[in-house]
């Protein structure tokens, strides 16, 4: 069984993911044989099972909004692939 | 005393109190050990060894100034590459972040520095943390010091091949799904995974973060308990967090195991085990029992089986949310070349990707899409309540339960890379404990044919001193820790 090659292509795009020729083949190929493994939850009644997102009780955890110092700026922009001034320097995103 | 890296964190410690030893002697022992068999093992991305000295020397001045002191301080530790450390490179082992240096530390880190630990370097691991061998690692693989020709387990495969070779007194590592466990089982180390929510994952680089915890590989379990002593507790920074105080761990060591409740899954023992790894943990159950304790091996735990695909829906559907943000805008590797946003994009994660992630992005993209949500992430996440449920029903009438780490013994380099599931199945046995939150623990169990094998304790949330105090009791008759690997 292989994955549809347009619906790999769909899938990187989604995820703006560039994949080689080779990787579209081997994913194909791969995602299908996983994905399959994955049809043995069909067999699991979940009938009125509520989700589980993470493990601990905890929800809103608030605290007061006080202001203090942050990161210093070249600290953070010594990362940045491009920069001007103080700024992240991107690609225009409309053209 | 010659091999001064031999020590463990409670030995050191000891001798810098004593003043028979300084931190300075200790970390130099350290960073020559690891000049002496890196070239072999491959377990560190980054050593920092001018400002490992220079806060040895900090140490060793704090220690002669008197003042009551930390069993961390001055002692030498390594850090698993996907920690942030200020100022020290953070690669996660991905050309994504070859060069990438956080501007802060993680919490963990920043835990570890306020006890004067020295901190050596960074170790390799699979690239952000997905895989059971690091192979995949974007820069080179680990090797195990038991048999070079083998992995070293992983993710974490770096900080256990590191602490199994005494390259540093001790190390830590990350566990989304056995990445501690499964190295130390490997590598005949001690690793524990706490209970979500036990330990800050501020500055730990995100990969699946309903299942991520840091903790500690180390020599023996008192040293781990030492370790979780420091880096435990609640963090503003982190909400997962839970506000508990936190015990002092090494209180939990005691040698016996009287009136303790242990139970043995049988769905642990899964098809295509090892002989060699069951018939070990068959008499390491026996030496639990000798120490006093009550194990039933009638217990089970029917939906284990469903549990590799839960966490195989769950972490990649994490990880494809989480690894959006490297677009080569703010940081990591950027793609300059091309003709517009959108290609600059692509390429960026085409070329700072390896094939493990770009799979796992893929996989978690699927399993949210329109039109198989339901069917993949949500049902996996229905069924991830029926797995924490089991394991909360098991437990109303046991204390811990006891299993093999890993079905198999360390495999051999190159063995599984080119069949996913295959590795996949190398965490059979640790990724449901992840699923539930619990803590769990793989303590040295014995060997076959010179290889190591790995016991898992798994407790209740937030019972790390009930899985502490079964494995100290287990080391204290076994003794399999104190076997080292021939390098």
């Amino acid at each position: 069984m292989k994955l549809p090659r347009e619906e790999v292509l769909h899938l990187a795009r989604l995820v703006r993911l560039g994949l080689s020729e080779e990787e579209i083949e081997k994913f194909s190929v791969q995602l299908s044989d996983i994905l399959e493994n994955f049809e043995i939850l069909k067999q699991v009644d979940t009938t009125n099972l509520p989700p589980m997102a993470q493990s601990i009780a905890l929800q809103n955890v608030f605290r007061e909004d006080n202001p203090h110092p942050s990161y210093d700026p070249e600290e953070i922009l010594a990362n940045a692939p491009q920069r001007e001034g103080n700024y992240f320097k991107i690609r225009p995103v409309l053209e | 005393m010659e091999e001064l890296y031999r020590l463990t964190i409670d030995q050191a410690s000891r001798l810098l109190k004593q003043r028979s030893l300084s931190s300075v002697e200790l970390t130099e022992a350290c960073l020559r050990r690891i000049e002496q068999i890196e070239s072999k093992i491959r377990a560190c991305v980054t050593v920092c060894a001018e400002t490992a000295m220079e806060q040895a020397k900090e140490a060793d001045r704090l220690i002669a100034s008197g003042q009551d002191i930390d069993p961390l301080t001055g002692i030498p530790t390594l850090i698993k590459d996907n920690i942030c450390t200020k100022s020290i490179k953070t690669t996660c082992s991905s050309k994504m972040l070859e060069n990438f240096i956080p501007p802060y530390d993680a919490t963990v880190v920043k835990r570890l520095k306020f006890r004067n630990a020295v901190i050596l370097g960074k170790t390799n691991m699979d690239e952000f943390a997905m895989g059971s061998s690091t192979e995949n690692s974007a820069f080179f693989p680990t090797r195990n010091p038991w048999d070079l020709n083998r992995v070293p387990g992983g993710s974490s495969g770096g900080s256990a091949a590191a602490i199994a070779a005494d390259e540093a007194i001790y190390a830590l590592g990350s566990d989304t799904g056995g990445s501690i466990r499964q190295p130390a089982g490997f590598c005949n180390v001690v690793g524990l995974k706490p209970t979500y929510g036990r330990v800050s994952r501020f500055g730990l680089v995100a990969f699946a973060s309903s299942l991520d915890q840091i903790g500690p590989i180390t020599k023996n379990v008192t040293d781990c308990a030492l370790v979780l002593n420091a880096i435990a507790g609640n963090d503003p920074n982190d909400s997962t967090t839970v506000p508990y105080p936190v015990p002092d761990y090494t209180k939990a060591l005691i040698p016996h195991l009287k009136g303790m409740r242990l139970g043995v899954p049988r769905e642990y023992f899964v098809e295509g085990m090892q002989s060699e790894v069951e018939s070990t943990l068959e008499r390491a159950i026996e030496r639990l029992k000798e120490l006093g304790a009550e194990v039933n091996t009638d217990i089970s735990l029917p939906h284990t089986k469903y549990a590799l695909a839960v966490y195989y829906i769950i972490a990649p559907s994490e990880a494809s949310a989480n690894l959006a943000r490297y677009d080569g805008v703010k940081y990591g590797y950027s793609y300059q070349e091309a003709d517009n946003m959108w290609e600059a994009m692509e390429k960026t994660k085409q070329y700072g990707f390896g094939a493990e992630v770009k799979r796992r992005i893929m996989l978690g993209t699927y399993a949210l899409s329109a039109g198989y949500y339901d069917a993949y992430y949500l049902k996996a996440q229905k069924v991830r309540t029926l797995i924490k449920n089991e394991f909360e029903q098991v437990f109303q009438n046991c204390d811990a339960l006891v299993t093999p780490t890993s079905p198999t013994v360390p495999f051999k380099l190159g063995e599984k890379l080119d069949n996913p599931l295959q590795m996949y199945l190398s965490d059979v046995c640790t990724l449901p404990v992840n699923i539930a939150g619990l803590p769990a623990i793989s303590v040295p169990a014995g060997f076959a044919n010179g290889l190591p094998i790995g016991m898992q304790i798994i407790g209740k949330p937030f019972a790390e001193e009930t899985i502490l105090r079964i494995a100290f009791a287990y080391e204290q008759v076994t003794q399999w820790h104190t076997r080292k690997p021939p390098v």
